[in-house]
C-alpha cells in the first residue's frame, strides 16, 4: 500500500517537474499544483497513513483508542493545501495580468516587459 | 594600552568636526595626538628598558579565545615610538600641506585611524586582534592612496594595494587558525618555548609560507612588490607616513616578531633571505629608469625593506643588530625625504627630478634639511645611516657560503640607493637653476618642523648611538632571538674591510649618478616584456578572475527560469542521491495492508489524468484533467481515514477548476514551445525526481515512527482543546498561530489579486 502511494508520489514530482521546466506559463502554473499535490501526499505518506477510522474522539468517551489516523500529518496539510491554493490563485491571476499586457504567455519572451507593447 | 587605542578611535572620529573649526591652524593641533601617544609611549621606556615586559589583556570573545591582550617589549615599543615620531612630523606637514585639499577632515579622520591601527598592531599579543587591525590599516591605507578619488589612476592604485595587501592578511588568517590548531592558543606570548612543538608539526610548513606571504605582501616584497611604486598617487604625507616609515614594515614586525618560535628551520631562514635579497637587488635596479621624485624614493624604500628582510633572513645576532639600527636610520631619513619631495611638488609644481635644480637659494632650510638626510641615507659618517650599513655590512660578511655574492649584491643594491639619493637629495638643490611651473619659494613653518627634526634625530643618533639605541636595541634582541646580545654599538670602528665597501659603494653611486644624468632618455624607454613583470600577472589575474565572474553569472544566473530549476533540481537529487545510495541496505517492503482495487484503479486514474494533462493541446481538456486529479487525490484521504483534509481538497479543487476556467477558456490552444531535444531532457531530468522521491518516500517509511506526538493530540484534544475533531482542534488550538499565518498568507494573496485585477497600467484602458 505505501509502495502503491510512493508510486504515485514519483509520477506526480516527475509530472509537476517537466511542466515547471515548460515554456508555456500556463503549464508552469499545472506544474506548481502537481507538486503541492504531491508534496501533501509525501507528508501524508511518510506518517504510515492507516484505513479508515479518522481521528474523532467518540461521543461519550474521553480519549480515542488505537488504531486511528494521525491527526498532526493532517493539520499540516490542510496547511499547506489553504496556502497552496492562495499561490495558485495569485499566479492564475498574475498569469492573466501578464498574457493582458504581453499577449504571450511564452515565458522565453517576458524577459522584460518593456520589449513587447 | 586598550585606553589609548579607544582614544585614538575617538579622537580620529573627531578630526573633521575639529578641521571644520580651525582649517587655519589644524597641524597645531593635529600634532597633539600623536605627541600625546608619543609621550606615553615613552613613559613606558624605563620599564621596558630595565627588561620588562608589559602585559594587558581585557577579554574580548574569551570562548575563541580573542581577547585584547598587548604585549609592550623591545620590540613593539620601538614601532610605536616610530610610529608616533613620524606621526608628530607628519601630522604637523600635513596641516599645511592638505590645505588645498578637498576633504583635509576626512584625510585627517583616515590617517588618524591608521595611526591608531597601526599602533594597535604592533602591540597585539593575540594574533586575530593583530589581523583585526592588519586588515584596518590596509583600509585606511585604501583610503589615503585613493584619497585623490577623481583621478582613476589613484583608484586603480589603491585597489591594488587594497587587494594585494589584503590577500596577504587573509593568508595571516589561515596561519593563525593553523598555529591554534597546533598550540591551541592565538596568544603571541604563550608560543614562548613551543618552538620545537611548532616546527616539528605537520602543519608547520602551511603555518609558515602562510605568514611569510603575509609579511611578503604587506611589505611589498618581491613578487609582490608592484603595488608600492603605484601607490606613490597618495598625497606625501601619507607616502612619507604609511609607505616608507610605518605600514610597509608591518610584514618584517611581523617575521621579527615569528622568528623565534616559527623560525629557525631552512625554510623559513633560506625564504625570507632569497626574497629580501632579490627584492633588495631588483629594486634597486628598477629605480634607475625613473625620474618622478617619489617613485624613486619608493623604490629606494622597496630596497630597503629587501635588506631588512633579507638581515632577518641571516639572522645572526648581529644581522639582528643591523636589521635593528638600519630600520630607525631608514624611519628617520626617509620620512625626511618624502617629505621634501612633498615640499620640493608644493612649492614648485614639479616632481621630475630632471626639471628641478638650483632651488637652494630659494629654499634653504629643505636644502638643509635635505642634506642632511641624504647623507645619512647614503651611509656618511657621522650619521645613523653610517652606521646600519656598517653594520649590514659586517653581518653579511660573517656568513660563510653566501657572503660574497650576498655583499656584491648589497654593494651594488646601496651604490643604487646613492644615486637615487644624489637624485632626490641633492640635484633639485643644486647646481644649475632651472624654470620651475611655480615661482619656488621656502615651504611654510609647519612644513620645516618635521622634516627638519626627523633629519636631526637622525644625527643625533649617529653621534650618540649608546645614548639612543643601544638599550632599545637590547630589548628587541631579546624579542627576535630570544636570548642576550653581548653588542656594542659605536660610530666609528676602524680602518677595515667594511669602511672599504662603504667607499666603493659612493663610488659607484657617484658614477651611477653621473651616467644617469648624461644618458639620453630614449635608451630608458626599453621596457621589460609583460610576461616578466610581477603587475601584468596581477592585471591579468584581474582580468581572468572578471570573466570568470562573467561567464558563471551567463552559466547560472541567464534569466530562464527552467535553467535555476535545472541547476537546482539536479544538484539536490545527486548530491542527495549520493547520500541515499551509501544507506541503500535500509529498504524494506512490508505491505502493512492489502492493496485493494479501488486503490488500483485510483492510481490509474491519476496516472491517465497526468499523461493527459500533459499531452493536451486543448486547455479545457488540461483543465478537466486537473481537476480530476485533485479528485483522486481527494479520494485517497477519504480512504486513509483525514476527512477534513478531503472536504477541503474537493473544496479548493473545485474553485481552482473555476477559476482556470475564467481565464483560460478563451485563450488560444496551447503551442508547441519547446524543442523535442529540451522535452527529451526534461524528460529524464523529471523522470529522475520522480524515481528519487518514491525511493525517499520508501526509505522514510522504513524507519520506526514515534507515536507520541499522535498519542498526545489524542489524549490532549477533548480535555485541553475541548473538542472532539482531533484534527480540528490542532489546527484552532494547538498550533493555532500556525493557522493566523496560514490566514495572513490568504489576505497577501487576496489583497495582490485585487490589485492585479483592478490596476491598469498608465496609457492602457
Amino acid at each position: 500500500m505505501i509502495l502503491l502511494l510512493a508510486l504515485i508520489i514519483g509520477v506526480l514530482y516527475a509530472a509537476g517537474t517537466y511542466l515547471v521546466l515548460r515554456r508555456s506559463m500556463v503549464k508552469v502554473i499545472f506544474g506548481l499544483i502537481f507538486l503541492g499535490h504531491a508534496a501533501n501526499l509525501t507528508i501524508f505518506t511518510v506518517a504510515r497513513p492507516t484505513k479508515g477510522v479518522p481521528a474523532f474522539v467518540p461521543e461519550n468517551a474521553l480519549a480515542i483508542a488505537e488504531p486511528f489516523a494521525d491527526p498532526l500529518p493532517q493539520a499540516l496539510i490542510l496547511t499547506a493545501i489553504v496556502i497552496g491554493f492562495g499561490v495558485q490563485a495569485f499566479t492564475i491571476v498574475l498569469f492573466k495580468r501578464t498574457y493582458q499586457t504581453l499577449g504571450t504567455e511564452d515565458l522565453d519572451e517576458m524577459r522584460s516587459t518593456d520589449t513587447l507593447e | 594600552m586598550l585606553s589609548l587605542l579607544v582614544t585614538g578611535f575617538l579622537a580620529s572620529a573627531l578630526a573633521p568636526v575639529l578641521y571644520r573649526r580651525f582649517r587655519e591652524n589644524f597641524g597645531w593641533i593635529a600634532v597633539i595626538f600623536p605627541l600625546f601617544m608619543f609621550f606615553g609611549f615613552l613613559s613606558r621606556y624605563p620599564e621596558v628598558a630595565a627588561g620588562e615586559v608589559i602585559r594587558e589583556s581585557v577579554p574580548w570573545v574569551p570562548s575563541l579565545g580573542v581577547n585584547f591582550s598587548f604585549l609592550l617589549d623591545g620590540l613593539s615599543l620601538t614601532f610605536a615610538l616610530i610610529i608616533t615620531l613620524v606621526g608628530a612630523a607628519v601630522f604637523l606637514y600635513a596641516g599645511a600641506y592638505m590645505k588645498h585639499y578637498a576633504n583635509t577632515g576626512r584625510f585627517f579622520l583616515s590617517i588618524g585611524v591608521f595611526m591608531t591601527s597601526m599602533l594597535g598592531l604592533v602591540l597585539s599579543d593575540n594574533m586575530l586582534l593583530m589581523f583585526v587591525f592588519w586588515e584596518l590599516t590596509g583600509i585606511s591605507s585604501f583610503l589615503l592612496i585613493g584619497f585623490d578619488h577623481r583621478k582613476e589612476s589613484a583608484r586603480r592604485a589603491a585597489l591594488q594595494a587594497l587587494l594585494v595587501t589584503g590577500g596577504g592578511g587573509l593568508a595571516l588568517l589561515a596561519g593563525t587558525i593553523l598555529l591554534h590548531r597546533v598550540t591551541g592558543s592565538v596568544e603571541i606570548s604563550s608560543f614562548y618555548g613551543m618552538s620545537g612543538i611548532i616546527t616539528s608539526h605537520a602543519l608547520y610548513p602551511a603555518i609558515a609560507i602562510l605568514l611569510l606571504f603575509a609579511a611578503f605582501t604587506k611589505s611589498a616584497q618581491f613578487p609582490f612588490h608592484f603595488w608600492l611604486p603605484n601607490a606613490m598617487e597618495a598625497p606625501a604625507p601619507v607616502s612619507a607616513y604609511l609607505h616608507s616609515a610605518t605600514m610597509v614594515k608591518a610584514g618584517i614586525y611581523l617575521i621579527a616578531r615569528m622568528n623565534h618560535e616559527i623560525g629557525g628551520t631552512p625554510l623559513w631562514q633560506d625564504t625570507v633571505l632569497i626574497a629580501g635579497t632579490a627584492t633588495m637587488l631588483f629594486a634597486a635596479l628598477l629605480a634607475f629608469g625613473q625620474t618622478d621624485l617619489k617613485k624613486l624614493l619608493a623604490y629606494s624604500t622597496l630596497s630597503v625593506l629587501g635588506t631588512l628582510v633579507m638581515l632577518l633572513g641571516i639572522g645572526s645576532e648581529l644581522a639582528v643588530k643591523a636589521f635593528f639600527i638600519y630600520l630607525i636610520a631608514h624611519s628617520l631619513y626617509k620620512g625626511t625625504l618624502f617629505l621634501v619631495a612633498g615640499t620640493l611638488d608644493h612649492e614648485t609644481g614639479a616632481r621630475d627630478v630632471m626639471k628641478l635644480g638650483g632651488l637652494r637659494r630659494a629654499m634653504p632650510v629643505t636644502a638643509v634639511t635635505a642634506a642632511l638626510a641624504s647623507f645619512s641615507m647614503m651611509g656618511i659618517i657621522p650619521l645613523v645611516g653610517f652606521i646600519g650599513k656598517e653594520t649590514v655590512y659586517k653581518a653579511i660578511l660573517e656568513l660563510e657560503y653566501w657572503g660574497v655574492f650576498l655583499i656584491a649584491a648589497a654593494v651594488a643594491a646601496n651604490a643604487f640607493i646613492v644615486m637615487i639619493t644624489l637624485f632626490v637629495g641633492f640635484k633639485p638643490f643644486w647646481g644649475e637653476t632651472l624654470l620651475t611651473p611655480r615661482p619656488p619659494g621656502e615651504a611654510p613653518l609647519k612644513m620645516l618642523i618635521g622634516p627638519a627634526l626627523l633629519a636631526v634625530l637622525g644625527l643625533l643618533f649617529g653621534l650618540f648611538p649608546g645614548v639612543f639605541i643601544a638599550v632599545m636595541l637590547q630589548q628587541s634582541a631579546l624579542s627576535i632571538l630570544s636570548e642576550t646580545l653581548s653588542l656594542k654599538i659605536s660610530i666609528w670602528q676602524g680602518f677595515n674591510l667594511v669602511l672599504l665597501l662603504s667607499f666603493v659603494t659612493l663610488l659607484l653611486g657617484g658614477v651611477l649618478f653621473l651616467v644617469r644624468s648624461r644618458m639620453p632618455e630614449r635608451l630608458l624607454a626599453l621596457r621589460a616584456p609583460a610576461l616578466l613583470k610581477p603587475s601584468a600577472w596581477y592585471e591579468g589575474s584581474l582580468r581572468l578572475l572578471s570573466s570568470l565572474a562573467r561567464l558563471q553569472t551567463r552559466l547560472l544566473q541567464n534569466g530562464y527560469l527552467r535553467n535555476y530549476i535545472i541547476v537546482i533540481v539536479v544538484t539536490a537529487i545527486s548530491l542527495a542521491s549520493f547520500a541515499l545510495y551509501r544507506s541503500a541496505g535500509r529498504f524494506v517492503l512490508e505491505p502493512a495492508v492489502a492493496v485493494t482495487f479501488y486503490e488500483v484503479a485510483l492510481a490509474f486514474i491519476i496516472v491517465v489524468s497526468t499523461v493527459l494533462l500533459i499531452t493536451s493541446k486543448s486547455r479545457l481538456k488540461s483543465i478537466v484533467a486537473l481537476g480530476v486529479l485533485g479528485f483522486s487525490i481527494g479520494i485517497i484521504f477519504v480512504i486513509y481515514g483525514a476527512p477534513d483534509v478531503a472536504l477541503t481538497t474537493f473544496a479548493i479543487e473545485t474553485l481552482n477548476v473555476i477559476l482556470f476556467v475564467l481565464v483560460l477558456y478563451r485563450l488560444p490552444r496551447f503551442l508547441k514551445l519547446s524543442r523535442s531535444s529540451n522535452r527529451v531532457r526534461d524528460s529524464l531530468i523529471a523522470g529522475g525526481v520522480g524515481v528519487f522521491m518514491t525511493l525517499i518516500v520508501l526509505y522514510a517509511t522504513s524507519f520506526e515512527l514515534s507515536p507520541e506526538l499522535k498519542r498526545f493530540f489524542a489524549a490532549a484534544s477533548l480535555p485541553e482543546g475541548k473538542g472532539r475533531n482531533i484534527v480540528n482542534v490542532i489546527l484552532v488550538d494547538f498550533r493555532a498561530l500556525d493557522t493566523l499565518g496560514e490566514m495572513t498568507v490568504l489576505a497577501i494573496a487576496a489583497v495582490g489579486i485585487f490589485a492585479m485585477l483592478k490596476l491598469r497600467t498608465r496609457g492602457r484602458a
